[in-house]
This record gives structure tokens, sequence and C-alpha cells, in this order.
């Protein structure tokens, strides 16, 4: 472990979006706060401070999480994959693109939480239904579209992806 | 059913500019900007919905290691005056200041008592603590009609009912008195077949962005105040931190960042003034971000009301008088878009005997602001259940009674002039014709629960304003167009498209960027459905007159008259010379030529907007719940900028009223405290209630606008809660006469058929 406590603060070690990150964070910061204000990823949005919008998304270990609910210290020796891990410096990726092609983003806010769940999504099930999907995104709030286009931007993006 | 191409770019759908940052993180929102020495405040709020503040105790927080400065009602300036509002009208700046930080009195739970500047926000958090408040805790009031009762505790004690002018002797909680008539309405009832009349009762809801609130302020030791944040006006809020704080306006500059969604809501400061003076004390740049709990209880939510409507109508069918009552709530300020709420209530419409009465109350809630057509779903809800309930007790069809009553141009509205070109009738006779409406509902799930079909209109009025912007010919022939609108939603690209259009020259060609105060002149807020409208009118003038700088250039360069060169889309020819935009703008670098130009204007937009909807719904009789099965909107967009987003407009219009009408509501306790203040206990249409929202696109283009836009934003979420209503009525006959139409609420009224 690479734990130790220096002047109060505890030393982690995560990899974030492929890259090894090391920070000291306070026992009672959030991952979020430390992506946002320590690490300068403020691609995850704060909406809510209790686990209900999703708009602070992050896959961890593979596993979708909140992290407005995640103590910082909680996040060590893991890996972690942000908004800001999406697209390869050849370009967006296909889910990316599909929500700017399609609309799926009106004010944008929710949109690094929806694009960061649905990747957690189809990591885990690439051929989701309809109904798989809404009950997924159900953690993601969105105020502005009506998550119709939301839905067509992903639904494109699994035919795309099925075709190549 | 968009009309043919008429337009090269205007109808098609291109990328929109900042979709890259937003797709990757790295669009900066209120919350995001960070600052050297950057500090972080915080605020404390009352407990109480109405108190008196006796005194306020901060020796303790200031002890503090960390914190720097604290402050309260006594460390803010006292103002008078009003500055322009936009839509809703003047602001009065006592009470907005008032409303950032309490003086004096507690209006409503939440209300800012005092404020702590750290540098963490941790520390700034822990320093609320210490601070001692001695309050004198005074009778609430937060229904309407109680505030409205003689004996009912007062609000504010300067306050006197306004009726036409005419101002009340004594103080009292109705701030205005509103009166909207035509015809003789007794005539008209006496001449009716049927009558229906019910009054009806509305929560407060809130809009719901995303996003909470957040700012960064910098006031320099040269009295240079900069302030950064997510709002809908960056004007709006430049002169409402420059009356708050007193301050020259020219020292104000407002950088506005992206805006994660609004609603009406990001109008009114809240942290902005706050910010400056902790920045004032600390002397350092101060960072404020609201969390939800703060964003629900103390930021405009829109008023709750008691709502009474009564119409008449012939054997036919044919409206012969409408009445109606409303009483909104303000909250703790006056203003409660009561007079958008008499204009929208039978707008859509053909009255002859009208009389609409309407009353501007404050409560001890938040301060209510604009909500996407502010006033009007509610309104709408009371006049279409009526008119439902008319249509079926004369044994008519509910979409063939509003097309037989429907308004047209040169028909009578409240407060403003006769429409003029409108697509009310339009709308409803596509609605007829859709898809969603001939195919027949199966009137009984699998399950045996109950499906019902129902359908209802909206009118709302649509703004125009002042819109500013700013083009530059760049060397390369693409143009920089600097915009004063904020973006809340894609208008860089539908603003992009019309110059472009205008212009001549390719979307692609045209690099939209939102500027600050400094940069651009001044500009009117993002609401009322009014950017897309106003500030593409001001890029059109825009383009017109660069073309015409062009022209005047290129005369001396080609020594041809000016009036002798033609503009062929992007091409100028005179006498044997041609040259395209790209052509032209090396040739004017190698002259030393800039084309630059800069417009202020005002569009007239004399009409507004329309839409119908239809609606199915299944409702468990078991436990109450409504769910929806297929959804339709229709809606005249005057002409689709870019219909993927006005697509976009309507479906999350509609979603926002589905919210509104099934689950969305502030719930009080027996002390009149807010009990749901936090997204898990205030519900918001999730992906799974919301089912796939089909559009229809009607183009009734706007007389006064050169590509015919109306302004979409806003009226898609006033049928919505009456549709629904009319459709579960139609499942399981019961008429609802509130929201929400909770599982609770309909078991209920279920129960009690």
């Amino acid at each position: 472990m690479a734990t130790q406590i220096v002047s109060g603060k505890t030393a982690i070690t995560a990899t974030i979006n492929g890259e090894t990150r090391d920070w000291l964070c306070e026992p009672r910061q959030t991952l979020l706060e430390v992506l946002r204000d320590t690490l300068g990823l403020t691609g995850s949005k704060e909406g809510c401070s209790n686990g209900n919008c999703g708009a602070c998304n992050v896959i961890m270990d593979g596993r979708l999480v909140n992290t407005c609910c995640v103590l910082a210290v909680e996040a060590d020796e893991t890996e972690i994959t942000t908004v800001e891990g999406l697209a390869t410096p050849d370009g967006l990726s296909t889910l990316q693109a599909n929500f700017i092609e399609g609309a799926g983003l009106q004010c944008g806010f929710c949109t690094p939480g929806f694009l960061v769940s649905t990747k957690a999504l189809l990591d885990k099930n690439p051929n989701p239904t309809d109904e798989e999907i809404r009950w997924w995104l159900a953690g993601n709030l969105c105020r502005c579209t009506g998550y119709d286009k939301i839905l067509s931007a992903i639904k494109k993006t699994i035919a795309e992806t099925n075709a190549s | 059913m968009t009309t043919e191409t008429k337009y090269r770019v205007i109808g098609t759908r291109p990328l929109r500019p900042d979709g890259v940052d937003k797709v990757t993180g790295r669009a900066i929102y209120g919350a995001d900007v960070v600052l050297p020495r950057m500090a972080h405040g915080k605020v404390l709020r009352s407990p109480h919905p109405h108190a008196r503040i006796i005194s306020i105790d901060t020796s303790a927080a200031e002890k503090v290691k960390g914190v720097l400065a604290v402050i309260s009602g006594r460390d803010m300036p006292d103002v008078t005056g009003s500055v322009a509002g936009g839509e809703g009208g003047d602001i009065n700046m006592r009470y907005a200041s008032n409303n950032v930080m309490a003086h004096g009195k507690a209006l409503y739970e939440g209300h800012a008592v005092a404020a702590v500047v750290a540098t963490s926000p941790h520390i700034a958090s822990e320093a609320l603590k210490l601070i001692t408040v001695e309050y004198e805790v005074l009778p609430p009031v937060i229904d309407v009609r109680k505030a409205m009762e003689a004996n009912a505790p007062i609000l504010l004690d300067d306050l006197r009912t306004d009726s036409g002018g005419v101002k009340s002797e004594s103080a009292s909680n109705i701030a205005a008195h509103l009166v909207a008539e035509e015809g003789d309405v007794e005539k008209g009832f006496a001449a009716a077949a049927v009558v229906v009349e019910h009054e009806f009762t509305f929560q407060t809801v809130h809009q719901g962005y995303i996003e909470p609130h957040a700012c960064t302020a910098e006031w320099r030791s040269d009295g240079q105040i900069t302030v950064w944040c997510s709002t809908q006006g960056s004007f709006a809020v430049r002169q409402q931190v420059a009356a708050i704080l007193k301050h020259p306006i020219s020292q104000v500059k407002v950088v506005p960042t992206e805006i994660g969604g609004g609603f009406g809501g990001k109008i009114p400061v809240y942290l902005e003034p706050v910010a400056a003076m902790l920045s004032h004390k600390a002397q350092r740049p101060v960072r404020m971000v609201m969390d939800r709990t703060e964003v629900l209880m103390a930021t405009g939510p829109t008023p709750g009301a008691y709502i009474k409507v009564k119409m008449g109508a012939d054997a036919d069918g044919k409206i012969t008088a409408a009445q109606g009552y409303l009483a909104y709530e303000a909250g703790a300020y006056p203003d409660s878009f009561i007079g958008a709420g008499m204009l929208c209530l039978f707008a859509p419409y053909k009255l002859t005997n009208v009389k609409i009465d309407g009353f501007d109350v404050v409560v001890n809630k938040p301060s209510s602001t604009a909500y996407r057509a502010p006033g009007a779903p509610i309104a709408a809800f009371a006049c279409e259940t009526v008119l439902d309930e008319i249509a079926e007790k004369l044994g008519m069809d509910s979409l063939a009674i509003r097309e037989l009553n429907s308004a047209v141009e040169g028909d009578w509205r409240a407060f403003a002039p006769p429409f003029t070109r409108i697509g009310a009738l339009e709308c409803v006779q596509a609605a007829i014709a859709s898809d969603h409406w001939n195919t027949p509902l199966v009137k009984e799930g699998a399950d045996g629960k109950k499906r019902g079909r129902g359908a209802a209109r909206g009118y709302w009025g649509n703004w125009d304003g002042v819109s500013s912007a700013i083009g530059r010919l760049n060397p390369d022939g693409t143009v920089s167009l600097l915009e004063g609108s904020t973006d809340i939603g894609g208008s860089r690209a539908s603003i992009a498209m019309m110059f472009a259009e205008a212009f001549g020259v390719e979307y692609a060609q045209v690099h939209p960027s939102v500027v600050d105060t400094d940069t651009v002149d001044y500009n009117d807020v993002t609401g009322g459905s009014r950017t897309t409208f106003g500030t593409g009118y001001a890029v059109y003038k825009l383009a017109k007159k660069m073309q015409g700088e062009i022209v005047e250039k290129l005369a001396e360069i080609w020594e041809v008259a000016a009036d002798a060169i033609t503009i062929d889309g992007s091409c100028y020819s005179s006498n044997g010379h041609s040259a395209t935009i790209t052509q032209l703008a090396k040739l004017f670098e190698e002259h030393g030529v800039h084309i630059n130009a800069s417009i202020t204007a005002k569009g007239n937009n004399t009409s507004g907007a329309f839409a119908t909807h239809i609606v199915d719904v299944e409702v468990d009789a078991e436990t109450g719940k409504v769910e929806i099965l297929r959804y339709t909107a229709v809606q005249d967009a005057g002409t689709a900028i870019h219909p993927s987003y006005v697509e976009g407009q309507m479906q999350g219009g509609v979603a926002q009223g589905i919210g509104w009408a099934l689950n969305e509501g502030y719930f009080y306790d027996a002390n009149c405290k807010l009990k749901n203040a936090t997204l898990l206990d205030y519900r918001m249409p999730t992906a799974l209630d919301i089912p796939p929202i089909e559009t229809i696109i009607v183009e009734v283009p706007q007389p006064t606008h050169p590509y015919g836009v109306r302004g979409v934003g806003e009226v898609p979420i006033v049928p919505p809660t009456a549709a629904i209503a009319n459709a579960i009525y139609d499942a399981v006959g019961v008429r609802l006469h509130a929201l929400p139409m909770s599982p609770s609420n309909v078991w209920e009224a279920l129960e009690s058929k």
C-alpha cells in the first residue's frame, strides 16, 4: 500500500485515464473534489452532491461510480476513467461523435456523466435493449433533452460498432 | 412537415461549434473557473421561513484559521431603484439586494443571512457554524390564499397593492391586482349551452437545471470587478451587481461561462454580488458554488398558485365566454409572472367575452423567477382541462372543439395587440392529421390497466429584446462572430447558420464565440425564447452591414461604382471583376483593408408561438401510477433554423412538463419547512419515465423576421400537464384539479370517485 500520513493528509496513487497520478488529500475530501480541484479534471461535474444526478460519474476498476459519494482515499491503487479519457489523440470516440451529431446534448453539463455511464454499460453489455439502456441511464439526470436524442445517439453508436 | 428548401444553410443540421468541448469535459462551466490565490465563499442561510434578524455575531467565525472575512446584510449597501430585467419587467434592486443577503428580515427558509470566505470551502463551511444569529421568529404564510387574507402575517411592511396604478392604503401581501377584459362575460355565459367551472391548486416546482449556481468574482484594489459566472444574461448580471453593490457599471465586467441549464432560473443574481463583496474584503478572487439543497431552497422556483376558470360554449361548441381568476405566489418578493399567466391563459382561443383577474402575492417561499414560459403551464392546465370537459359534455371530439375555436390573425389577446399571423390553427390541424391521433388506442393494457388519450394546446408570447454582435472577416475568408447572447442549448449553431445564410458563406466559415460584457455591446438575456429570433435578427443585419462594407472597399480597389457591384451568395462581381469572399479576404489583406462591423438591434416579435400536444397514458388503478405510453408534440417554429435543436427544445419542454404533471412539487411540513430539498426527494423524470417524444414541426413564418423565426424554447412546456390530465380522465374517468398527479393523488381521486 502506498498510503501514508503526511501532515494530516493521505498520499494516494491511482491510474487515471492511463496515467499514474499521486495526490495528498484530507480524509473528508470526495473523489470528485480531488478530480476537479486537485487534479484539474473538471469534466466531472457536481450536480447534486448525493449520488442522484450522475454528472460526476467515472469508471473505477470497471465499476460505474458517483464520485461525489466516493472518498478520495478510497481511490488508492485503483484504475479510473473519466470523461477526459474517452477521446484519443486521433479523435473522439464514436459515442462522443454521435452525441454531437445527433444533438444528444443541449447545455452539456450532464453530458460527461452520460458518456461515462454509457461507456460502462457498453463495456459490459455491447448490445443492450432500449429498456436496458433506459434502466441503466436512470441514474443520470438530464433536464434539457428529454433523453430522446441521447438514446438515439447511443443506439446509433451500438449499430455502428456492430457494423465495423 | 418542413417546407421546401428555400435556403442554403437554414434547415440543415450542422454540428454545433461547442460540441467537442462539451463531450470531452473541456468546456468551462460556472464552477470550473480557477484563478491564482482563489478563495472560497459559503453562505449561512435562515432556518426559519419568516423571522426578524435581531443580531448577528460573526466574531467566532472570524477567528478560525483560514477564514479571510465574514459579511452579513450590514456590509451590503442600501440600494433603491430598479434596473431593466428583460422580459419580466424591471427588477426592484432593493428587493434584489435583500434577496441576495437579508437585511432586517429573513423571508424564507434558506434566505442568505451571512457569508464567509476562507482558503478552502471546508473551512468556510465549518466557520458558518460559528456564526450566531439571534432571530425573532415570526408566523410564516406559504399558501397564496392565506397570504391574501386580511389578517395574514405581512412579509414586506412597505408593500401596497397596485390595482391599475392605484396603491392600497395599508400594507398587504398582494403586490398587484391586474385585470384583462374584453366584451361582456355575463352576457356570454347567459348564451352558453354548457358552462364548466373549476378551482385548481398548484405546488411550487423548480427549474431543475443540473448545474448549481456558481460564480467567481474578483474585486481589485483599483475598483475593477470581474465576475465569471454561469448566467443567461451577462449584461443582466453586470447591471444587478453594479446596482446591488452601488458600483459604477463601467467597472463591472462579466465573463459568461458555459451554462449548465437555466430555463429562466439563471437570470437573477444570487451569489455574484456576495462573492464580489467577499473578494473586496479578502482582497482575493472568490469562488462560490451552491449545493443542490441551496439551489432548491433559495433560488427561483416557479410560483405555486390558486386558479379558478369558468368557460361556456354554445351547443355547437363555440366558446361564448371565458373567465379566469389567477393568484400566483411570487415568493418572498413581488413578481410571479402573473401577467404572462393571464396572457397565456386563453390565448389559443378566439374570445369575444373574457375577463381575467390576476393577483401577484408574496409568501414565505423563495423569490420565484422565470421557469420556461413562466406562468403559462398552470394557466393552460386550468383552461385546457375545463375545455376538455365542455367538449365531453357536448359530445365533441377534443381536438375538433379546439380547431373550431382556434385564435387566428387579428384575434384578441390579453395585454398585447391582436395577433398577427400565427400558426395556432395549423398546429391543431397538424395534430388532427397526425399518425398518433389517427392510430386507435387500445383502451386496456394486457394486465387490465386502463389507457387513455388526451390533447391540449399552449401559447407563449415570445420576446424580442436587444441583441448585439460583432463580425470580423479573417484573412482566410472565415468570419469571427462575437455574440452577447449566452448559449444555453445550441444557439451558437443557429445564430452562425443565419449569419452564414445572410452573408452568403458556408456554415463552416463562421466561427461563433460568446464573449464578455466589455467586448460586445449590450445584449438582453437568453430568455423569452428570444435568442434565435433576436440575435438571429441582429446577425442578419450584421451580415448585410458587412456586405455593405465589402462593397464599399471593393469599389475603391476595383475602381468601380459601389452600386455597380452585385452580390450572388459569396461571389462579388462588377465590370469583369469577380471574386468569392475567400478571394476577397486575401485581396483585402494585401491592401491592408479590414472588414469589421458591429450591430445592436432589436427585433419586433409580434405574435409568439403555439403548440398542440397528444399523449397516451396508462393508469395503474391499484397504485395510482401514471405511465406515459406515447407522446406527440406539434409546434409552430416559424422557420426551424436547426431542426435537431428545435426538436430538442420540444422534447426537453415535454419532459419537464411530464415531470411537473406527475412528480414534481415542493413539500412543506406544518411549520412551513421544505422537506424535499434534494434530487432524491425532488424527483425529476429519468430516462425510464420519458417515452420517445415524437415531434411535428409546423412552419408558419413570423412576418417580422427575415427568416420567419418564432422562437421555440418555451411553449413546449405549456400543454403537457393538461394533455396528461385529459388522458388520465379518458383512461379512468376522474378529472384532477391539482398538480402533481402523483400516484398518491391519482389513487385518492380514484378512491373518492
